[in-house]
């Protein structure tokens, strides 16, 4: 009894101890002590200190062991015996089982074997089966609980064919592939419609719309930004033009666009505007303070990701706009594409907007009464920095994402130097004659010693900054001895490959 | 409290004798509160507030609710019905688990005072009173399946009606007649909770708890009669099962993200996790051979749930992606019905359709009383010093 109460109190429902001694209890109880019950009780003791030991309940794995019909083979190591679990097809040894009750009752009290099964790996048939049932779900979960008649989304991109245009246009395309709504793409690319955007865009399998814009992208940042806009108009002009109804919003190319985002857009009216989360990438700049000015004229400083967007009063009401107030960092700034500088945005991105595609349709009978005439706004394409500038009165915008609160898109302008070259959508074709694993690559029929002399040959852009030392920095021997080779590599590249054919 | 009228896209719950989710007990009965000592119920929560919060907090809310409820008599000669508060598992060690070890004898004490101060107990021997033991296997009064079995229910209640959260089928631990309980869950801590409907449900699997009891049950095989060692073993790189043993602060947020949510049994069949897989919306996947869940006349647990014999656990991964999707569709369109989330629930204060009238409702189904139950005067059918030696001793 005593030993139970200090079992109480530790607080543990441990019953090792007690239990060891369950099937000796009668005989202990008895209160003429003859040999056998000496015997028993020393038997007790003993298993007990082997308990203590061992860690588990050792009396029953003896009866267990001794009383078993079949014999195990793993009945030599204990250990071994307890760990492995009783196979499914299981019924080899019964182990101690007390009925719960009688009148046909399945289940009993006892020890029970672990059943696994002999191959207890997904199937890949079922793993399918399961994602078309989230799927269906989700639809179902969006039809009751989310947007009722969703309207179609027009998203206007503006590209050029260069360096980062495919991870860029990749991410994007990626991101409307998701979207659970009708979308149609409006690809503007300066310079012509080449045949390299249009393969990438095919790939998306979306309704898309993919004109040239005359005029090459211009190599300073200052004139990129202005060509944008101007495509981006071009853009607006095929919405009028086509009539195309839904509500046009801007995915620049190297943009991240949070799925969220196109489920908020749904509830624009006529011009709505998001928060941005502007990205200033690169360099040394780790607090890159930004100064936030309401329309109290309060400055606050705060040093984080700035956030270009709607400002809102207690009462939820657009009150004002966050901006980027590029001027201290002006000196600092990116000037042309590929300098290693951060590119700062406008002060308000034209992404962050997103318009109801009847705005700039030509004659609609409910406009209402603060939209400019598309021709006064089309007359001064080179004045148009955002979408307010097809408003008369910014007072009507509709901040979305809870009032600015939520940022539901990034910004971030990061791009090779305008001269790098790079293999035409990425891809090696025909595949390079020499292909020479590394030294720990697990190619089934590559050869287990390598010579010293052969090493990983990389394909070397022009200009080495631009070569990704991620890679190397993960296994710093081999990117130690892959930079002092560099040179070797160029000069002796027939050399290498000459000795390389010999092995 | 969580959704004021009831959605269009939900279905109507039919129980098995019509809409008696609905039902309204008021009226339909009359319960008598005994005044007990403080020393049984009052005195015991002064000493350990904790027995509110934990699982077995009906017992005491339970309590609190029939002395403010409508159906409560204070002419004892009208009851239907006669309650007993006494809060049998607010004994904790200092981990927060009761001890059952003092409430047979709790039990027992109560029983002599209100036999020999009132002269209802003796006039049925206790067929018209009621008790709530909400411990994890009743009126057995032990949490080890074995000792429970072979205390049995404790003799002096074998006639009451016991409303516990036990359930299994050819138990001697459930009495015929009793009524099932859900366990308590906080009501306003998962209302804190939830997160908006139209969040994606992109778990497939999701399950929190042990696999192993390392503690109890060194060598495994016993915990869960090996059950949830076999999901363990069997899923544990499967991708679309999201098990673990972690306790993380999302747990009901990611609830509301998953599709299934496994209810596997433990040391006692029965689980919280059944209370929040209906609140959140999430499919339970019972896998307790022979349980009864909470309110099984009420509540049409094989429309709403999946049910998994315990042998079939390496077969679960097949089990479930065979379910056709109308039938998940149908489930989910079932779980979204707020009566059945109500019904689940022990709000502080009551409200209609909660559990508590569930409770009152089932009491009323038993009614009337058959007449056979009145003793004739001197009639004795109890055993006063059945059952083992400790438990005669005075509390």
């Amino acid at each position: 009894m005593k030993q139970l109460t200090a079992l109480q109190q530790q607080g543990r429902r441990s019953n090792s101890f007690r239990n060891a001694s369950s099937p000796l209890d009668a005989t202990v109880d008895g209160a003429i002590k003859s040999p056998a019950t000496i015997f028993w009780l020393i038997l007790h003791g003993l298993c007990c200190l082997i308990s203590l030991v061992l860690g588990f309940r050792f009396s029953r794995l003896v009866f267990f062991l001794l009383f078993s019909t079949s014999s195990s083979p793993s009945a030599t190591n204990i250990y071994s015996a307890l760990q492995t679990t009783l196979p499914s097809s299981g019924a080899a040894s019964p182990p101690e089982r007390n009925v719960s009750a009688a009148g046909g009752s399945r289940v009993v009290v006892g020890r029970h074997g672990i059943l696994i099964r002999p191959w207890p790996h997904p199937d890949p048939a079922e793993v399918m089966k399961a994602h078309g049932i989230i799927e269906r779900v989700q639809t179902e979960q969006r039809s009751q609980y989310g947007v009722k008649n969703p309207r179609t989304v027009i998203a206007i991109t503006p590209t050029y064919v260069r360096t980062f245009q495919t991870p860029h246009l990749t991410g994007v395309m990626h991101s409307l592939m998701n979207v659970p709504y009708d979308l149609i793409w409006i690809v503007v690319e300066a310079g012509g419609a080449t045949n390299e955007t249009a393969s990438l865009i095919a790939k998306s399998g979306l309704k898309n719309i993919h004109i040239g814009f005359d005029g090459k992208m211009p190599f300073l940042w200052e004139d990129r930004h202005k060509l944008e806009s101007r495509m981006r108009l071009h853009a607006l002009r095929i919405v009028r033009e086509k009539r195309l109804d839904g509500i046009v919003m801007f995915a620049d190319d190297s943009n991240m666009h949070s799925l969220e985002l196109f489920d908020e857009i749904q509830n624009v009216k006529w011009v709505g505007a998001v928060s941005v989360g502007i990205l200033v990438g690169g360099s040394e700049e780790t607090e890159l303070t930004i100064v936030q000015t309401d329309d109290n004229g309060k400055d606050e400083k705060k040093s984080q990701v700035p956030v270009q967007g709607p400002a809102c009063n207690s009462s939820n009401h657009l009150v004002g706009w966050h901006t980027f107030n590029t001027l201290p960092f002006v000196d600092r700034s990116a000037r042309y594409i590929g300098d290693r500088a951060f590119v700062l945005p406008r002060k308000l991105e034209w992404a962050g907007f997103v318009l109801n595609s009847r705005l700039v349709w030509e004659d609609t009978e409910d406009k209402p009464v603060w939209v400019k005439e598309w021709e006064e706004v089309g007359r001064d394409d080179e004045g148009v920095e955002s979408p307010l500038s097809l408003v008369k009165d910014t007072s009507v915008v509709e901040p979305l994402g809870s009032c600015g609160r939520k940022v539901l898109l990034w910004w971030l302008r990061v791009e090779a130097r305008a001269d790098s070259k790079f293999p035409a959508r990425w891809i090696i074709d025909p595949p390079l004659e020499i292909t020479v694993p590394a030294k720990r690559t697990p190619w089934p029929d590559a050869p287990p010693e390598l010579p010293s002399s052969a090493e990983k040959v990389i394909i070397m852009p022009e200009n080495t900054e631009k070569r990704p030392t991620k890679s190397g920095s993960r296994k710093k021997r081999s990117s130690r001895s892959k930079r002092k080779r560099s040179a070797k590599v160029l000069d002796e590249h027939a050399l290498a490959r000459h000795s390389i054919g010999d092995n | 409290m969580l959704l004021e009228r009831k959605p269009i896209h939900c279905y109507d719950i039919l129980g098995s004798a019509g809409d008696v989710l609905e039902d309204d007990p008021v009226g339909r009965l009359k319960v008598f509160v005994y005044e007990l000592p403080s020393k049984y119920n009052k005195k015991i929560l002064q000493k350990d507030p904790r027995c509110l919060t934990h699982m077995f907090a009906a017992e005491i809310y339970m309590h609190r609710f029939l002395l403010s409820s409508p159906v409560r008599t204070l002419n004892p000669e009208e009851a239907d019905w006669f309650y007993t508060p006494v809060y049998t598992t607010c004994d904790l060690t200092p981990n927060g688990l009761p001890l059952p070890f003092k409430s047979p004898r709790m039990m027992r004490s109560a029983i002599q005072l209100i036999s020999s101060n009132w002269p209802y107990w003796n006039r049925t021997e206790g067929a018209d009173h009621f008790f709530i033991v909400p411990h994890d296997f009743g009126a057995c009064f032990h949490y080890l399946e074995e000792k429970a079995i072979d205390r049995g229910i404790l003799p002096l209640l074998q006639r009451a009606t016991l409303v516990q959260t036990f359930g299994q089928r050819n138990h001697v631990c459930l009495k015929d007649g009793s009524v099932i309980i859900p366990p308590y869950a906080p009501p306003q801590k998962m209302q804190a909770h939830l997160i908006p409907p139209s969040t994606p449900r992109s778990i497939f699997v999701y399950f929190r708890g042990l696999f192993y009891d390392v503690g109890n049950d060194p060598e495994g095989g016993y915990y869960a009669r090996g059950a949830r060692a076999s999901v363990w073993e069997n899923f544990k790189d499967n991708p679309l099962f999201d098990i673990s043993t972690e306790h993380p602060t999302t747990y009901y947020e990611d609830m509301q993200r998953a599709v299934f949510c496994l209810c596997p049994l433990g040391w006692a069949p029965w689980s919280p996790r059944l209370v929040e897989a209906v609140i959140f919306g999430c499919i339970p996947v019972i896998i307790a051979d022979d349980i009864v869940l909470p309110f099984a006349d009420a509540i049409p647990w094989e429309d709403i749930g999946v049910f998994v014999a315990e042998k079939d656990v390496p077969k679960l991964d097949t089990i479930l992606t065979s379910i056709p999707i109308n039938e998940i569709l149908r489930k989910q369109r079932l779980l979204a019905n707020p009566s059945m989330k109500q019904a689940m629930l022990f709000p502080q204060p009551a409200q209609s359709r909660d559990a508590f009238h569930q409770i009152l409702n089932g009491l009323a189904r038993k009614l009337p009383h058959d007449k056979n139950v009145y003793l004739n005067p001197g009639e004795k059918i109890l055993n006063w010093t059945a059952g083992p030696v400790g438990d005669l001793k005075p509390w």
